[in-house]
């Protein structure tokens, strides 16, 4: 870590890197924020709007964060895998391995005040949003200190103090949901943003549609993020929609379709459509990425495509390995150092296992709290009908 | 923990009618043979049979065409085809909606909610559409050929919207059938029963059963009678009402009070809506104390309406307040599932302190 605070003190010195400086005074892993633009891959397709440009603004501690970062997500659902496995985690568990640089290339591009909803597969949106690992893992395995203190499990992840609204079982429900939130922003003129996501598959959704209509009718700043990973559970995309570019189906109002699998087209992306919310109402963003689990971890995943589809897009598009070339080509790391820096968010993920394996499950009592405000009175009994449990007063 | 072990050793033989009941179902009763199958694929050759005989029969909903998530459809896409057997988009409205039109034209629109707790979509397709079609045509049009399934209760770990019961709210709305199974043979007739029942059907099917539950299921074609429910196991001290997956916690739970000298009296409902409130009352007469039991949350759950109509009918018989063992009011928790299920002990001391009234 001293290296690096040399390095960023000298970082004037330093740009472009060549290899041939010696060792002793070469830079290590940056921490440069200087700028750096890089065209994305794939151009952007607008729908009733003009694309923002491929050249993307970057730096090379803003890169670096998004292979940190990501690389963090990819762990960390991997580890939920095999507590899933171990049956240390019950229930329904929604991996977004894959689909990591949505949730980093969002973050860099707007705020904490700006909400982000989304739907059950929350685990990385939550550790974007600032969430801690350990939390993440206490909630993952119902644990007292989990994020929601236990009582809401994998698919109701939620943080307050970062415009984090979770989390949500029912498909589609988080639409609607986040366009009120939008309104409030807009209300309390906070200058900020909402992005409500969702898949392909609530993109059929009945009150998608109502609530698109409201937001624009009502010019809400509401960013309404399909992540298209072409799967609604085991349906493909072209077996249950008449019409696959969910970016155009807002009609009127504007979208975007993106390449999800780049961190930094994500970013411009989604920079742009905060602009244009904050000033012209919803604005619809296609992020085309791809989840290499299945839909759950009840689903295995093969049944509806090919294990060659999966190991292809793991090759070919995969969000991590393009962040990994960006930084060996432009120098900003060594192939080395990044393998290191994966040892120890490796290390960190299972610290952070460990450490959510020993909290405590939450208290019986807690079975009645958070029901009412104040609850109605109701009474339980134990097994001993006689033996009054709980008032709920 | 016990309650939860109890569950998971559930592949127990079902209780077979007996003979001495008010109302057996003979037509299953008669041929005992058939091959052991569990609850799922009970419903898989429910669901062959209900498209081979009729020609205008369709299944529908999300993932249907591989198999399901429970595989209650295996092999119906291939044998009868895409035209026939096909995916939904995720929208249980337009699902229900679309299987409401296809029944007005006299179809038998098979429809599949993938989890009971996603129907609330269509609820408002269900109640206002569904249920007053006939109703307010004056008998024009009819939407009877419309059965829509769905798997429903606690399966161990589902938490909120994996396990819930919402079979209460359904039963508040004339004009449609509720119908509810406990083993695999009784679905199958009953399944059948509903699809060719002229009326629209929401068919609840326990979910913790599909695999756990194995019985012999003949494998011709028959049905069950709706709206008839069945004793399934004789006493005199005190009768038990259930449906579903909840009737082998009682059972468990009858047992474990025959061993205290109480003998209780069991019956299957099978049809919530419109319920055989004759063979319950007169259980009651006879025993003169009735337990309801459900995983559904207490307060407005089914057991509130059935205590009531038992109350109207047979007050003065009555020796004791009607008890109901039933989920908390609660939404369905994730880690305090043991605590907030109708467990067996839980009905064993309502079962022991009604009868010490």
């Amino acid at each position: 870590m001293a290296l690096s605070r040399l390095s960023s003190r000298s970082n004037s010195f330093l740009k472009p890197v060549t290899t041939a400086l010696p060792y002793a005074i070469r830079r290590h892993v940056s921490t440069d924020t200087s700028p750096i633009t890089i065209e994305t891959a794939v151009p952007f397709t607008p729908h009733q709007c003009e694309a923002p440009s491929r050249s993307v603004e970057t730096s090379s501690e803003e890169i670096l964060s998004f292979f940190r970062d990501m690389a963090r997500m990819r762990r960390m659902e991997i580890a939920a895998d095999s507590l899933y496995k171990a049956k240390l985690i019950r229930g329904f568990c929604h991996l977004y391995d894959g689909q990591e640089a949505l949730a980093v290339g969002m973050e860099a591009a707007i705020t904490k005040k700006d909400a982000i909803i989304t739907s059950y597969r929350d685990h990385c949106t939550f550790i974007g949003r600032g969430g801690k690992l350990v939390d993440a893992f206490s909630e993952l395995m119902g644990r007292k200190t989990g994020c929601s203190h236990g009582k809401g499990g994998s698919m109701h992840f939620y943080k307050k103090d970062a415009s984090f609204y979770g989390g949500h079982g029912i498909v589609g429900a988080q639409i609607p949901l986040g366009c009120g939130i939008a309104f409030a922003q807009k209300y309390n003129k906070d200058e900020a943003v909402t992005f409500a996501m969702y898949g392909d598959g609530a993109a059929n959704q009945g009150q998608l549609f109502e609530a698109l209509n409201i937001a624009a009718l009502w010019d809400l700043p509401a960013i309404l993020v399909c992540e298209n990973n072409h799967y609604g559970m085991g349906t493909a995309t072209w077996r249950s929609a008449k019409s696959p570019a969910y970016f155009k189906r807002g009609d009127y109002v504007p979208g975007l379709k993106v390449d999800g699998m780049d961190a930094l087209a994500v970013k411009q992306a989604c920079k742009f459509a905060k602009e244009h919310a904050l000033k012209n109402g919803p604005f619809i963003l296609e992020m085309d990425t791809y989840r290499y689990h299945g839909h759950s971890m009840s689903d295995p995943g093969s049944t509806y495509r090919t294990r060659d589809e999966v190991s292809g897009v793991r090759q070919v598009r995969d969000p991590i390995e393009r962040v990994r070339k960006l930084l060996l080509s432009h120098d900003i790391a060594t192939e080395k150092e990044l393998k290191d820096m994966e040892k120890e968010i490796r290390k960190e993920v299972d610290d952070a296992v460990a450490q959510a394996k020993e909290s405590p499950v939450p208290d019986a009592s807690e079975l009645f709290t958070n029901m009412y405000v104040k609850d109605c009175g109701v009474e339980s009994f134990g097994a001993d009908r006689k033996e009054l449990k709980v008032t709920l007063a | 923990m016990a309650a939860l072990l109890g569950r998971f050793c559930r592949k127990l033989s079902f209780p077979s009618s007996s003979h001495g009941a008010r109302r057996v179902s003979t037509t299953a009763c008669e041929s005992e043979t058939g091959k052991p199958l569990n609850l799922y694929s009970a419903i898989n050759q429910a669901l062959h049979i209900a498209l081979d005989t009729d020609p205008r029969s369709y299944v529908f909903g999300e993932d249907v065409g591989f198999g399901g998530v429970f595989r209650c459809t295996t092999g119906l896409s291939e044998r009868f085809g895409k035209n026939r057997v096909f995916n939904t988009p995720l929208c249980e409205q337009g699902i229900v909606g679309f299987g409401i039109g296809l029944a007005a034209m006299g179809n038998r629109a098979i429809v599949e909610i993938q989890f009971a707790d996603y129907i609330y979509p269509a609820f408002d397709q269900i109640v206002n559409e569904a249920a007053k079609f006939r109703y307010r045509s004056g008998n024009q049009f009819n939407c009877g050929g419309l059965t829509i399934r769905a798997p429903y209760g606690a399966v161990g770990h589902g938490g909120h919207y994996h396990s819930q019961s919402p079979e209460a709210f359904f039963c508040h709305v004339p004009g449609i059938k509720v119908v509810i199974p406990r083993s695999p043979r009784e679905a199958k007739g009953l399944l059948l029963s509903c699809i060719r029942d002229p009326n629209p059907v929401v068919f609840f099917e326990p979910k913790w059963l599909y695999r756990q539950a194995v019985e012999q299921v003949p494998e011709h074609d028959y049905m069950i009678p709706l709206s008839e429910a069945e004793v399934i196991r004789e006493g005199n001290d005190i009768t038990l009402v259930g449906w579903g997956a909840q009737l082998t916690i009682m059972e468990q739970a009858c047992l474990d009070a025959e061993k205290e000298g109480i003998s209780c009296e069991l019956i299957d409902l099978k049809t919530l809506l419109p319920w055989d409130k004759e063979t319950v009352e007169a259980s009651v007469k006879k025993t003169g104390r009735l337990l309801i039991s459900h995983e559904a949350p207490v307060t407005g759950g089914f057991g509130a309406e059935i205590s009531a109509t038992i109350l109207e009918r047979c007050f003065l018989k009555l020796e004791a307040p009607v008890s109901r063992v039933c989920g908390l009011d609660t939404p369905f928790p994730l880690v305090f599932e043991p605590f907030y299920m109708p467990t067996k002990n839980k009905i064993l001391d309502a079962i022991k302190s009604t009868v010490n009234y």
